[in-house]
């Protein structure tokens, strides 16, 4: 439950620093990528292009999406050249 | 105390140097120039302690007090019109961010035509923007306000303005009994402030981005906050009328307790008003005025307890709504009378734009107006008075 406005700090500040860490700004995603792992080969191009660092890596491999971050802006299902990736809407 | 004569700029700035500001940033515009023209040289002669910053315009300098402001600095400034227009965006922020400035105002009014003389249509342009607004009379008022105003932004953590009417106050001269330097800072006392940027064991951020989820209360907060700044005005009006003898309120009554008709007017205008009241009284007529010095936060309640039971109301906006319902003075004061339980019939007159004098006769015009619509005489809701037809 968030705070009322009887609680809330004045002026709208922030009284503690480093806040934004816990700012999780994938809620704002319409759409999520899903990764098909028969079709990729690990060529990292969605790693280059992803504008939120949302791809995950792990030994050189592509093991899929960081959903905290990831927007939804589908660049990665755009620049993939084996269509391994699928932009799905998300539902509620 | 002591007696001076001084002119209103020159009484806020002496206010000014005896609250002894931490920093004051300013830009010069007609008519106000002087207050930071006058408190500069105070700096110059080390009479303050104050870090004065001269910044390249009004937009600048409200934001050098915002920022000041926020880090724990008891902070002034001084500008008027087209100067506060230019600060108008910046105002809402010191007002969100709860900061206690404090702008010493002259009204004149807004350009175009280009104009240097008084109304209020400056002040009016900014009355929603979350500040305290203390309308002046006279040069003694503007001088006490100030001081008082410093207080009351500090004890509500809202920024306030103290108005005086441009060139008529500002450049007038008048007779002050100034409090000494002592008196005032025992007065304001300590600096409050909301929270502190630069206390760096307790880091905080200023100004984040606030959305859907947080943005709404708020803005309730302020609004809160506003709600409660009339119990602070009054306390502190109260305060210093014990100390310093001279009583203000949120409103001021003149011979309206038996009145049939009633004025409602702000700021230096009401000398004019209460001499015509006078007059008129002699011709045995029941008028009386009101006159409201604080119009941000709305008195309402004081406006609808000394109005119950005038007959009818004409209210004098030195300002026009330009195609509203009426002036806005005007507007509001008929909504406070709308919970009356006698609704006396309310109208609008505007003037004194761009510093056309009102004289007694222009009142006493209203007056014989409204006494008129009471006998039955269909009268226009919105009046110009002053204007050539």
């Amino acid at each position: 439950m968030k705070e009322t406005w009887k609680e809330l700090p004045i002026g709208a500040i922030i009284k503690e620093p480093g806040t934004s860490k816990r700012f999780e700004t994938g809620d704002w995603r319409t759409e999520r990528p899903v990764l098909d792992p028969e079709k990729c080969i690990h060529c990292m191009f969605c790693w280059i292009y992803c504008p939120d660092s949302s791809i995950k890596v792990e030994d050189g491999k592509m093991e899929g999406f960081l959903y905290e971050y990831c927007k939804g802006c589908g660049i990665c299902a755009e620049m993939c050249p084996t269509k391994a990736i699928t932009m799905v809407r998300e539902e509620v | 105390m002591k007696v001076v004569a001084k002119t209103a700029n020159e009484a806020m700035a002496e206010a000014m140097r005896q609250i002894n500001p931490d920093v004051v940033a300013a830009y010069p515009i007609t008519p106000a120039t002087e207050i930071v023209q006058i408190f500069s040289s105070f700096v110059h002669d080390g009479l303050v302690d104050t870090e004065f910053i001269a910044v390249e315009s009004e937009h600048s300098a409200m934001s050098a007090c915002i920022g000041a402001a926020a880090a724990g600095a008891r902070v002034m400034t001084s500008t008027s019109s087209q100067g506060l227009a230019l600060m108008d965006e910046v105002l809402y922020i010191a007002a969100a961010l709860r900061l206690p400035i404090v702008i010493c105002e002259i009204n004149r009014a807004l350009s175009a035509p280009i104009n240097i003389h008084c109304d209020h249509s400056d002040t009016m342009n900014v009355r929603d923007s979350g500040w305290i607004q203390i309308y002046a009379e006279d040069s003694q008022e503007a001088y006490d306000s100030v001081i008082q105003a410093m207080k009351i932004a500090e004890e509500a953590f809202l920024p306030a303005m103290v108005t005086a009417d441009g060139f008529i106050l500002s450049h007038a001269m008048q007779r002050i009994d100034m409090l000494e330097d002592e008196e005032v800072q025992a007065f304001i006392g300590e600096h409050k402030s909301p929270y502190n940027l630069l206390d760096i064991d307790n880091p905080i951020t200023i100004g984040p981005l606030d959305l859907q989820d947080y943005f709404f209360e708020h803005k309730r907060q302020e609004a809160d906050a506003m709600m409660k700044a009339p119990k602070v005005i009054k306390k502190v009006a109260d305060e210093f009328g014990q100390k310093f003898g001279r009583k203000y309120g949120l409103v001021e009554e003149y011979r309206l307790d038996d009145a049939d008709y009633a004025i409602v007017v702000m700021g230096s205008t009401a000398g004019t008003a209460k001499d015509t009241v006078d007059l008129m009284r002699e011709k045995g007529h029941k008028v009386g005025l009101l006159r409201i010095r604080v119009f941000r936060p709305f008195p309402a309640e004081e406006i609808l307890n000394a109005l119950k039971n005038v007959k009818v109301v004409g209210v004098m906006d030195r300002a026009d709504g330009v195609n509203a319902f009426g002036g806005p003075v005007f507007m509001e004061v008929r909504a406070a009378l709308y919970e009356s339980e006698k609704k006396p019939d309310v109208y609008s007159f505007v003037y004194g734009l761009g510093g056309r004098d009102v004289k007694p006769v222009d009142i006493e015009r209203v007056f014989q107006m409204i006494m008129e619509a009471d006998k039955g005489k269909k009268i226009d809701r919105l009046n110009y008075i002053g204007v050539r037809e």
